[in-house]
């Protein structure tokens, strides 16, 4: 019927599951528990995005409830992030050696315990 | 810093009208469809939490409703995405690249924002963006983790990662 | 229909999964596989979408949206209890 949007939600779709995939190299690769947070959970937004947006494109009457799921994502990923993180570095998880500081560390003025 | 925001909240019953609009096209779209049945169910139960709650969710009200302000929200969205989308590229270029070349630093912001909503989105924005992750918010100071840290400078930091951000949410919230 | 599409999104979708299961069974820590388990919810929720374009049926969105909102919720609860300290 509609093959241009069949064809371009297709695109799309593979788009963002090639982020997905790369979120997972990600998550595999990175050298630390904070970087594979960055690399793992974040990298995969975008890659849902775009995932949803080309089913939205493919099935239009699934659009509005797509949105929402994108959306609910985007609020919970950076606090389920950042929750992550502090608990990483609240219960003394180190950086990796290859990093360049810690201004956190240095202020509460104690060596990871 | 003295904190001055909260005579520029948005009076009660505007809040309460903004509570009740969020709720409904938050309702309207989980059922996905505009049905006379789901709207009426929509508008009573809005109504009902409106009534009964609306002093309880500050989160909504600090929004400003001039047209500048309007205007800063969408250069915000706009700017925000456009960043996802560059930061998104960056990180994908450097999983795929051999050498892995990581230089992660938890680095110090500072942030001139007051309003604790306007303080909410930026550390969102810094979170949703690869690359830089909010760990810990302490007052007007920001830790955020940076997986390519060019500089350690809270100055050059702040003016790298937020600066962007936070000439729209001074906008907004004013 | 789509199909190449959805071979080739399909194909991409369990690379990430695999990926990301491989993470949270190494850990080493019990926070890497926290994270792992936070991307693997996300893969997940694109995938669970996908299996509802493959069937044609829309319900598949409310699991979801259900699912995204539960291990929200368990991340959340993992990563405040492990903030006390691992070993």
């Amino acid at each position: 019927m509609s093959g241009v949007l069949d064809i371009l939600g297709g695109l799309l779709m593979v788009g963002g599951a090639a982020f997905l995939a790369l979120g997972g190299l990600g998550l595999w690769r990175m050298p630390d528990t904070y970087t594979r947070i960055q690399a793992g959970t974040k990298a995969t937004t975008l890659g849902t995005l775009l995932t949803l947006a080309g089913i939205g494109m493919i099935e239009p009457g699934w659009a509005l409830k797509l949105a929402l799921i994108v959306l609910f994502l985007m609020f919970t990923n950076p606090l389920s992030s950042q929750v992550m993180a502090r608990a990483a570095h609240r219960a003394g998880v180190p950086l990796t050696p290859q990093s360049r500081g810690d201004a956190l560390a240095d202020d509460e003025g104690r060596a990871a315990e | 810093m003295t904190d001055t925001s909260l005579p520029r909240r948005a009076p009660p019953r505007l809040a309460a009208l903004r509570l009740f609009a969020t709720l409904l096209v938050f309702w309207l779209m989980l059922n996905g469809s505009l049905a006379s049945d789901v709207l009426v169910i929509g508008v009573l139960v809005a109504a009902a939490i409106v009534l009964l709650f609306s002093g309880s969710f500050s989160v909504l009200s600090g929004h400003r409703l001039t047209p500048d302000a309007l205007i800063a929200t969408l250069r915000f969205v706009g700017l925000f995405l456009r960043e996802l989308v560059r930061a998104n590229i960056a990180m994908a270029a450097l999983v795929l690249n051999p050498r892995l070349p990581v230089s992660p630093a938890l680095v110090k912001l500072r942030t001139g924002l007051t309003d604790p909503v306007a303080r909410l989105l930026l550390a969102n924005a810094i979170s949703l963006t690869p690359g830089t992750l909010t760990v810990e918010i302490a007052g007007e100071w920001l830790f955020v983790h940076w997986v390519v840290a060019p500089t350690t400078d809270p100055e050059e930091a702040t003016r790298a990662i937020a600066a962007g951000f936070e000439r729209h949410l001074e906008v907004m919230y004013g | 229909m789509a199909d190449p599409f959805l071979l080739a999104a399909t194909a991409l979708v369990a690379l990430a999964l695999g990926l990301g299961l491989a993470r949270f069974l190494r850990g080493p820590r019990a926070l890497d596989r926290v994270v792992a388990f936070d991307g693997l919810t996300i893969v997940s929720v694109a995938a669970i979408a996908l299996a509802g374009l493959v069937t044609g049926r829309a319900i598949y969105l409310d699991v979801a949206l259900v699912y995204a909102l539960l291990s929200f919720l368990g991340v959340i609860v993992a990563a405040r209890y492990l903030e006390g300290g691992e070993q």
